[in-house]
């Protein structure tokens, strides 16, 4: 049982930690909105591919690089209602 | 059993990155004279860079790989230090600092602190870093929630501690900008931008978004009790993107500058709503801006003059800067911010000011330029915008301020620094017929858009150019005594006479010097103290003490002395220095002289007879502190060079032979002289031959034994090589002439030998010229004298350039006619046609004003003056529009752009190809796909279409003939069997060329899973790239009616493809968006299997395999390159050189992937990569195998760039290495190896 409980505070631990680590509760729109935001953050992050699109869009990257921020927000829309 | 995968590639890196992601200034020498560099982050290099008014501008003073995403770089200082320190943050999950130790040229490693995952990550820290201005911590954050600071101490005299990290997490916040405070001695305080955005992630209404606030959070690193705090926070406005901090201490404000949409506010530390400080970003004023459009602010600098005065200056999407002060100067309050025009220059990812004057500016796309600063900007009538005149909130009414944008008065362009980022698409061809293959590339975005031709050669300066009453063959110049510092006399040989000119003020002829002048010269020697030896077929003259009276022209001498070989023998060859003389006769002979006591000729006693010809001879200079120089080279037409002693052997014998190497072809030239290297002396004795065919050999000649080692060779032309000695930015070189000049030096900072072409027209004879006002190359070609001199032996590669319009998107060549076709297309950008109607209204209007009704003809007149020019000034934007047009451009003859077609109605271009249709003889047709009304995220347009042009027979002209609908935008298009390859959307598609529009032949639907943007063809073969998935194999079928095209191989890994090129026709290399690069091959019998039936019927029976085509291709090669690569060609680079891979990355990357072609070399590399990668661990703390397995396990490619690393080594940590190399390899070996390697495919 020790172990059991070891394993769940690890696991706890490391959710608290680290943004993205599922468990059997994580519901679609949690888990898209980690890809999402995922994705995002990695445009943001490397610079050849920022610069990809903000020649794409002709805009400046600080421009790009802040539009890709405020999608982060909200990536794939409102969480559902709740089931109840 | 041990299998080799069958291919293996050397992955070379020609031409850096230019795109700067982020640059500082700073003092990283710290010799205390106060003077600053500029650091800069491309790609994974960094440069530091330095500025002097001393110099032309800038110079690059060092610069490494650190192989890793380099994101942010920063300086910081601790009290009392004399230098700045280096920090940076990569994908390596560690923070990295550095100094730099100008005596060992390299950054030493000072920290190096791993605090979570490598990789770029949404929540591991190294998105954003900030440095407390006293040096005292170091914050680093993430996108999101990470944040952790790091406390910077002085431990002894010169160590710096670093403490472990605290952690100031806050979840489900983004972060948008961070700056750390200036509070003086103060606990250290940062500035954060931060979103929560945890109430949206619980409303299911969507309502909440709508309502979240931006706050500016003030996190306080308390140094007592060594914790972070989440001190202060106050909301902001919601489209604030940027932060600058403003200056503290006991006579500054302190605080913090937030930008955002029209609006830069002042915040104090703690402040309260009433100290804010409102400005709106002024507007520019103009026919063709929309007034309502608001600016943000992208980037900007904090300047402090002496005395405790600041400004910032900070530039706005479009380009132009402002000037913002916080007053009243040189107290703690603020009562107002003010802010006024500046000047407007490119759009910049960093702007740095330097002490010096000088404004440099990292340009987003184009050139980086250097500016210097005329005036403060205090002087100019532009508007003042004060806070006064603003509400604090940003949504209450305003007028919003407006400016007229005006060409540079503040700031002169000093220096651009090449640059071809961004590359939108590269070829390699000969087109201007040289000797090797030009680079053309098309680059740039906006108006600065441009396309260059890039060559592998030495830009030079000229200095002088003069005519020649008759062609000359060779020019020689030199001293009058052994004292003289310069040279005094020009000689030059024309057709059988000879011509003496003295330098002076001006060059003239100088009579009387007691040169024989009716003779062919074949050498001119300074010899002993004050004597000059003239060497011509028939004999030597031997003068002595010319001397010039003042200025006169007119010369004396002291006695002649004429020394004539044996009868009917002429004198084919000479090898002169100071001492001693070597003349070949036509007999075969050699005749050797020394310098007697008394200045004269003393024939030595023994001599040489060769049973070949002689054709070249060569002496070193005497060695200091020697009376002679030990060896003599004699080149044969018996393909031999041989070797002689000139200092008596042990038995006191002289002209005896040492050693004999035999060549490949005759050696026409010969020559021998000290080079820097990397042996320890730091410079070795070299023998250079050229030979016949062409062919450059250098090799060692030990100075002791004579004994000729460690060779390079190479192919430098198809004419004969001939030699001068010469210094090269006082480094010694050596010029070698064939069907162009080269120069051969060592590279000043890998020490190992370069061979780069010049940029300059081809000459027969050259010499070192040195002058009292400048020193630099003499030379003639046909009826011109030349004087030139190098600049920079760093950069191998000149440019070309020819601005465009707009953002280049393609291009494609008319090799026939040496024109390129550009598609060029610029988002959100009013078209042409829309500006030129407003500029013109504008006019209209302000003439009714001015004139009142009166007619004036030259209200018509306006043309496109009226426009501000885009290159410095952009295009005016507008949400949804497409500027777009097709040029040609001519590289070649007119290096200019000769024509342009201006696409109308919301179009952009978005593919081109030249084809010649079938059935139109040799007329060529240009086909444009275009799309109307295109949009991205998400993607859009209302039509597309096809759009034939003809072209008219010299290549210069477009005749636009009809266009014709199609479903979706046509991303690309090929020629094809004489008809036109088409790909909209998922369709693969082949249509003909009919009278008034094209016809569709045949088609696959859902060729490919999403949308195909590039074709490439060999045979019936086409390879489909898809934005998404890969690539295709697809073969037509043309046996049947109607055609078939039939896809029947595909990729298993989702590449997003961006630009393919076929090897062979198995094979497929191709670069993807996220910097890879990869080759796939097609399996054997599947490709013949493809080919078997002319009508396809096996392969339409065959099964689609997992929802894809039936059979899959195989990766074979993989390779993660930190750049987009936006064109891959499998070409020559160099005359006489092998074919290799060559890309273009999108950041101005040039790379070359080189097939290996012996097992024992590839082994060799392999173990050095190894030995390499924990030997001389990256900069960056990444690891060199996981930064090339950024995304797929590099496979069978060898990082050429690590490799050469190993060129910069020690010594010590070389031979350990060479050690643990199994297959008897010396560090000599190793070197030729690797120079190999670049030397004979690349540059």
């Amino acid at each position: 049982m020790a172990d059991k409980l070891r394993a769940q505070q690890h696991l706890e631990a490391s959710q608290a930690r680290y943004i993205g680590i599922g468990s059997s509760d994580t519901t679609k729109h949690e888990w898209t909105s980690n890809i999402a935001r995922d994705s995002l953050s990695s445009y943001i992050g490397h610079p050849p591919l920022l610069q990809y699109m903000s020649i794409g869009t002709g805009q400046p990257r600080e421009k790009t690089r802040v539009q890709l921020l405020e999608r982060m927000i909200q990536p794939v829309g409102p969480p559902p209602m709740p089931e109840d | 059993m041990t299998s080799f995968s069958n291919i293996s590639l050397y992955s070379l890196t020609v031409k850096q990155p230019t795109a700067t992601q982020d640059a500082v200034t700073g003092d990283f020498i710290g010799n205390g004279k106060g003077e600053q560099q500029v650091l800069t982050a491309n790609g994974s290099r960094l440069t530091l860079l330095q500025v002097a008014r001393r110099q032309q501008g800038f110079r690059e003073i060092y610069s490494q790989d650190v192989f890793g995403i380099i994101r942010r770089i920063a300086k910081f200082r601790l009290a009392g230090a004399t230098k700045d320190h280096i920090v940076i943050t990569t994908d390596s999950g560690r923070l990295v600092t550095y100094e730099y130790m100008p005596d060992e040229q390299e950054f030493k490693t000072v920290h190096f602190e791993t605090f979570g995952k490598s990789g770029v990550r949404r929540v591991v820290p190294g998105e954003y870093l900030a440095v407390d201005p006293k040096g005292r911590a170091i914050m680093i954050a993430s996108t999101e929630k990470n944040k952790l600071v790091y406390i910077l101490t002085r431990s002894g005299q010169t160590d710096i501690a670093i403490s472990s990290p605290l952690e100031a997490h806050k979840p489900q916040t983004l972060m948008y900008s961070l700056v750390g405070l200036d509070v003086g001695y103060d606990n250290p305080m940062f500035a954060a931008l931060e979103l929560d955005f945890s109430s949206a992630e619980i409303d299911p209404s969507g309502e909440a978004v709508g309502e979240l606030n931006k706050e500016l959070v003030y996190y306080e690193l308390d140094l007592g009790l060594n914790h972070i705090v989440r001190k202060y926070s106050e909301v902001v406005d919601r489209t604030a993107n940027i932060l600058f901090r403003a200056p503290g201490g006991p006579n500054a404000p302190s605080g913090v500058l937030v930008c955002g949409e029209d609006n830069i506010t002042y915040h104090r530390i703690f402040n309260r709503k009433s100290e804010v400080h409102r400005l709106a970003i002024p507007r520019r004023e103009g026919a063709t801006e929309d007034p309502n459009r608001k600016r943000i602010i992208v980037t900007g600098t904090l300047y402090m003059l002496k005395g405790g005065d600041f400004f910032y200056l900070l530039q706005t999407d479009d380009g132009d800067v402002f000037k913002l002060k916080i007053l009243p100067v040189g107290t703690a309050t603020v009562e107002h911010i003010v802010i006024k025009y500046f000047d407007t220059i490119p759009l910049a990812t960093s702007i740095c000011i330097l002490r010096a004057g000088f404004v440099y500016a990292a340009c987003e796309s184009g050139d980086r330029v250097l500016y210097e600063l005329e005036s403060l900007g205090d002087e100019t009538d532009d508007p003042l915008f004060d806070s006064t005149q603003f509400p604090i909130d940003p949504t209450a009414p305003y007028d919003p301020p407006f400016f007229k944008p005006r060409a540079l008065t503040n700031l002169t362009p000093v220096e651009n620094l090449a640059s071809l980022n961004p590359v939108m698409d590269m070829e390699v061809a000969n087109l201007a017929l040289e000797d090797a293959p030009q680079i053309y590339t098309i680059n740039g975005a906006g108006g600065r858009s441009s396309f260059r031709t890039t060559r592998n050669a030495l830009e030079v300066l000229d200095l002088i150019e003069s005519p020649l009453p008759h062609d000359a063959s060779g020019v020689w110049t030199t001293k009058l005594t052994s004292e003289d510092e310069t040279d005094t006399l020009i000689i030059l040989c024309l057709h059988s006479r000879t011509l003496v000119l003295k330098i002076g003020d001006e060059v003239e002829e100088a009579p009387n010097t007691g040169f024989l002048l009716e003779t062919n010269t074949l050498g001119v020697q300074q010899f002993g103290e004050d004597c000059i030896l003239q060497i011509h077929p028939k004999g030597i003259r031997h003068i002595q003490q010319i001397q010039f009276e003042g200025d006169e022209t007119t010369a004396t001498h002291a006695s002649l002395t004429d020394w004539q070989p044996p009868q009917h023998r002429t004198i084919v060859a000479c090898a002169s220095n100071n001492r001693q003389v070597a003349i070949a006769l036509s007999s075969g002979q050699i005749l050797y002289f020394e310098c007697d006591s008394d200045g004269s000729l003393a024939m030595a006693e023994e001599e040489i007879a060769v049973d070949a010809t002689i054709n070249c001879l060569a002496i070193p200079d005497v060695p200091e502190g020697s009376v002679r120089a030990f060896f003599m080279a004699v080149g044969c037409s018996d393909n031999t060079v041989r070797i002689y002693n000139l200092s008596p052997d042990m038995e006191g014998n002289i002209l005896r032979s040492i050693s004999v190497q035999g060549t490949s072809s005759t050696p026409t030239d010969l020559t021998i002289n000290s080079m820097t290297d990397k042996s320890p002396r730091g410079y070795s004795q070299f023998l250079h031959i050229g030979l016949q065919s062409g062919v450059y050999i250098r090799s060692v000649l030990d100075e002791m034994t004579g004994e000729i080692g460690n060779t390079r060779r190479r192919f430098l032309g198809p004419e004969p090589v001939t030699f001068t000695r010469v210094m090269a930015a006082g480094e010694p070189a050596v010029l070698a002439m064939t069907s162009r000049p080269w120069l051969a030096y060592t590279h000043p900072r890998t020490s190992v030998l370069q061979l780069t072409p010049l940029n300059y027209i081809p000459f027969k004879s050259a010499w070192n010229f040195e002058g009292s006002a400048f020193k630099g190359i003499i030379c003639v070609s046909t009826t011109e004298l030349r004087i030139f001199t190098f600049n920079d032996l760093l950069d191998n590669t000149t440019f070309e350039q020819i601005p465009l319009k707009y953002t280049p998107r393609k291009f494609i060549s008319y090799h026939e006619q040496g024109t390129f076709f550009v598609i060029e297309s610029e988002a959100n950008t009013m078209g042409a046609g829309v500006r030129q109607k407003l500029i013109d209204q504008g006019n209209d209007a302000m003439d009714l004003e001015n004139t009142n009704g009166e007619t004036n003809g030259e209200a018509n007149g306006h043309s496109e003056g009226d426009e501000l020019p885009p290159a410095e000034f952009g295009y005016p934007t507008a949400k949804g529009r497409w500027a777009s047009c097709i040029q040609i451009v001519d590289p070649v003859t007119e290096k200019t752009v000769v024509h342009t077609v201006e696409l109308t109605d919301n179009k952009s271009a978005v593919s081109v190809a030249l084809v010649a249709f079938e059935g139109h003889n040799d007329q060529k047709f240009l086909a444009v796909g275009t799309a109307k009304n295109l949009q991205f995220t998400p993607y859009k347009f209302t039509s597309a279409s096809i759009q034939i042009y003809k072209v008219s027979p010299d290549g210069r002209e477009l005749e636009f003939m009809h266009e014709t609908e199609v479903s979706e935008p046509p991303l690309a298009l090929a020629a094809f069997k004489g008809k036109l390859l088409v790909g909209t959307g998922k369709d693969l598609a082949l249509y003909e060329c009919g009278m008034r529009s094209i016809l569709r032949k045949a088609m696959t639907l859902n060729c490919v899973p999403t949308r195909i943007v590039g074709l490439k063809t060999q045979g019936s073969r086409i390879i489909v790239s898809d934005q998404t998935e890969s690539v295709t194999y697809v073969v037509h079928k043309d046996a049947v009616h109607p055609n078939r095209i039939i896809a029947f191989a595909d990729d298993t890994v989702a590449r997003h493809t961006s630009c393919v090129e076929m090897v062979d026709y198995e094979t497929t290399v191709g670069g993807d968006k996220f910097g890879n690069i990869w080759l796939v091959r097609c399996p054997p019998k599947v490709s013949e299997a493809s080919d078997e039936s002319p009508e396809g019927l096996n392969l339409i029976q065959d099964k689609s395999y997992l929802g894809g085509a039936p059979n899959r291709i195989e990766l074979i090669a993989h390779y993660f390159a930190n750049d987009i690569p936006t064109s891959i060609q499998r070409t020559i680079l160099l005359s006489g050189g092998e074919k290799v891979i060559f890309w273009a990355g999108l950041q101005g990357t040039l790379g070359a992937l080189i097939p290996f072609s012996s097992r024992r070399q590839h082994k060799m590399f392999q173990q050095l990569e190894l030995l390499l990668r924990n030997d001389d661990k990256p900069l960056s703390g990444r690891d060199h195998l996981a930064f090339r397995s950024y995304y797929t396990p590099v496979k069978s490619v060898i990082d050429g760039d690590l490799i050469e690393r190993f060129l910069v080594l020690s010594r010590d940590k070389r031979e350990s290495i060479v050690g643990q190399l199994t297959g008897a390899w010396s560090s000599e070996g190793v070197d030729e190896a690797i120079w190999n390697m670049r030397g004979l495919y690349a540059f």
